[in-house]
């Protein structure tokens, strides 16, 4: 084979196209030459192999810390309060939803605590009377609902259950709490004075607490003698309008009025 | 005469019916055969290639969520679990998830509200007119199976995942806020910080190891519920079977995977 011969084939072949072709094929070689190493470099590694975006997306968005550690981690190191919170009508909230993220603290429990929500703000979150929540989840109304009383002293959040005598009568009658709230009588119990069988809070109309029917009663703690501390206000029973029933005049669950 | 006639036969048997459908199929075959071997080999190397660090295969997995209106009682658990988990900006404009309250009122107008997105939750403040039905309703990505925001992404920064997830990728993201105008429900927002656009991602992370979101974690009333699309015996299955549910502004046919249950008309 001549090789002079072969190149002056190809020239002849070459010159066969029109001049525009001529440049118009070089310019596309060239296009063609530099776009595939651009591409490369600006087409990140594995787009394109599960679609139209990074596959390392799929790990790195996997990769997230996780705050949250989940409802079965706390059972194992506290068992009591789960078997206690399990009984409950709390059993479906999670712990996470009071005591909140608790990922750090299963790792380190000693260095990380969680936030224990006891003040009266927290609660009414879920429990606060709001006319949009469905019908028959257990709501109150917080401004009298023992106000400032902190939600914890009555019920446990574990295992919510109404509350014990005798801080449950102003459940019912809250009232004559309230005021009593603010009265000298505040310390007095309501079972002082009112003898409340049990069977009132399951009837309450049927079976009635009772009443002091005499001046005597009062007299228990606030005639002269009566073994009561020295703070109390006392009176002669014999000379303080003794033809009248002391709350003919006096209000007991709240005696300063006039 | 006979001579030529043997001939013809000898040809016409060296080529006859039989060995014509025979080298037929046997090059119909070679030919095929090369093309479904490699199509298997992209195949399982696609898969293997969607395996992550946690032996989770992405292909074997079709999410969803569940939300019964009827459950929810506006606590905002699930918004600030979202928060918490995410590390969602804390400013009252950046939301992954939140919980919007809906008021009819008697003259047929709907009042929505959403506080904050409910993180602090509602109070009970008393409108003008007379309300005659109300509920709360909690909002996410509804992870469309035809999403209009991975539609407009214009670098492929947000996507669909194998396993149904409509994710978006930081490190790729632009920032040029085309998914957030395009998404209908208003799920996306761009992060201040990473000037990336950010939304739920059915917490990824989580849902990888085999728990569950952080707002399905949190919700104290089981009002969200998660689970598979494509397996029979999960929750999720069972909220569809049991229930009678709707999807959000369905007219768009975005195909979301967010499912409603005890859903008024007055809801989008």
């Amino acid at each position: 084979m001549n090789f002079p011969d072969e190149i002056k084939r190809i020239r002849a072949f070459w010159n066969r196209f029109p001049e525009q072709v001529k440049r118009l094929s070089i310019a596309l070689v060239i296009f063609i030459v530099v776009l595939i190493p651009v591409r490369n470099m600006l087409v990140p590694p594995g787009f394109g192999d599960l679609g139209h975006y990074r596959a390392a997306s799929l790990q790195e968005n996997s990769a997230q810390n996780i705050h949250y550690a989940g409802r079965t981690v706390c059972i194992d190191c506290h068992d009591d309060i789960v078997s206690v919170n399990k009984k409950g009508y709390h059993r479906d909230v999670a712990c996470e939803t009071c005591h909140g993220p608790s990922a750090a603290h299963v790792d380190d429990p000693d260095g990380n605590s969680l936030r224990v929500p006891r003040d009266r703000g927290y609660c009414p979150l879920c429990h606060e009377y709001i006319s949009s929540r469905p019908t028959g989840f257990p709501q109150i109304v917080s401004a009298s609902h023992n106000p400032l009383e902190p939600c914890i002293t009555c019920h446990n959040p574990h295992d919510p259950v109404p509350p014990e005598t005798p801080k449950e009568c102003r459940a019912c009658h809250a009232e004559i709490a309230r005021t009593k709230s603010v009265s000298y009588h505040v310390h007095v119990e309501c079972v002082r004075c009112h003898d409340t069988p049990e069977e009132h809070k399951l009837d309450p109309r049927a079976v009635r607490p009772s009443k002091p029917m005499t001046r005597e009663f009062c007299g228990g703690c606030h005639s002269e003698d009566a073994p009561a501390t020295n703070g109390i206000s006392r009176i002669d029973m014999e000379t303080h309008e003794p033809r009248y029933v002391c709350w003919q005049c006096h209000y007991p669950h709240l005696p300063e009025a006039r | 005469m006979k001579s030529n006639n043997d001939k013809r036969e000898k040809s016409e048997q060296k080529y006859g019916r039989r060995t014509f459908v025979k080298k037929a199929l046997f090059s119909i075959a070679s030919l095929l055969v090369p093309g479904f071997l490699a199509a298997r080999e992209t195949k399982q190397k696609e898969n293997a290639a969607a395996i992550l660090a946690g032996g989770y295969n992405p292909y074997e997995h079709h999410w969803g969520m569940g939300i019964d209106i009827g459950k929810c009682i506006g606590c905002g658990r699930c918004v600030e679990a979202c928060k918490e988990e995410n590390n969602v900006p804390r400013e009252p404009f950046f939301f992954r998830t939140w919980v919007e309250r809906y008021r009819v009122l008697e003259n047929g107008e709907t009042v929505v509200d959403s506080p904050n997105g409910a993180i602090n939750g509602f109070d009970d403040k008393s409108l003008d007119e007379p309300v005659v039905r109300s509920f709360f309703v909690p909002k996410l990505c509804n992870h469309c199976d035809n999403p209009p925001c991975v539609q407009v992404c214009p670098v492929g920064a947000t996507f669909k995942s194998p396993d149904g997830v409509v994710l978006v990728d930081p490190s790729y993201c632009i920032g040029c806020r085309y998914c957030i105008q395009a998404c209908p429900y208003g799920a996306r927002f761009l992060h201040p910080e990473t000037r990336t656009a950010e939304k739920c991602t059915f917490c990824y992370h989580r849902i990888t190891r085999g728990l569950l979101p952080a707002c399905v974690e949190a919700c104290p009333t089981q009002a969200r519920l998660f689970g598979e699309l494509h397996k029979k015996a999960n929750p999720l299955q069972r909220f569809l079977r049991m229930n009678k549910v709707a999807i959000l502004k369905p007219d768009l046919n975005t195909e979301p995977k967010v499912f409603y249950t005890n859903f008024d008309m007055e809801v989008s």
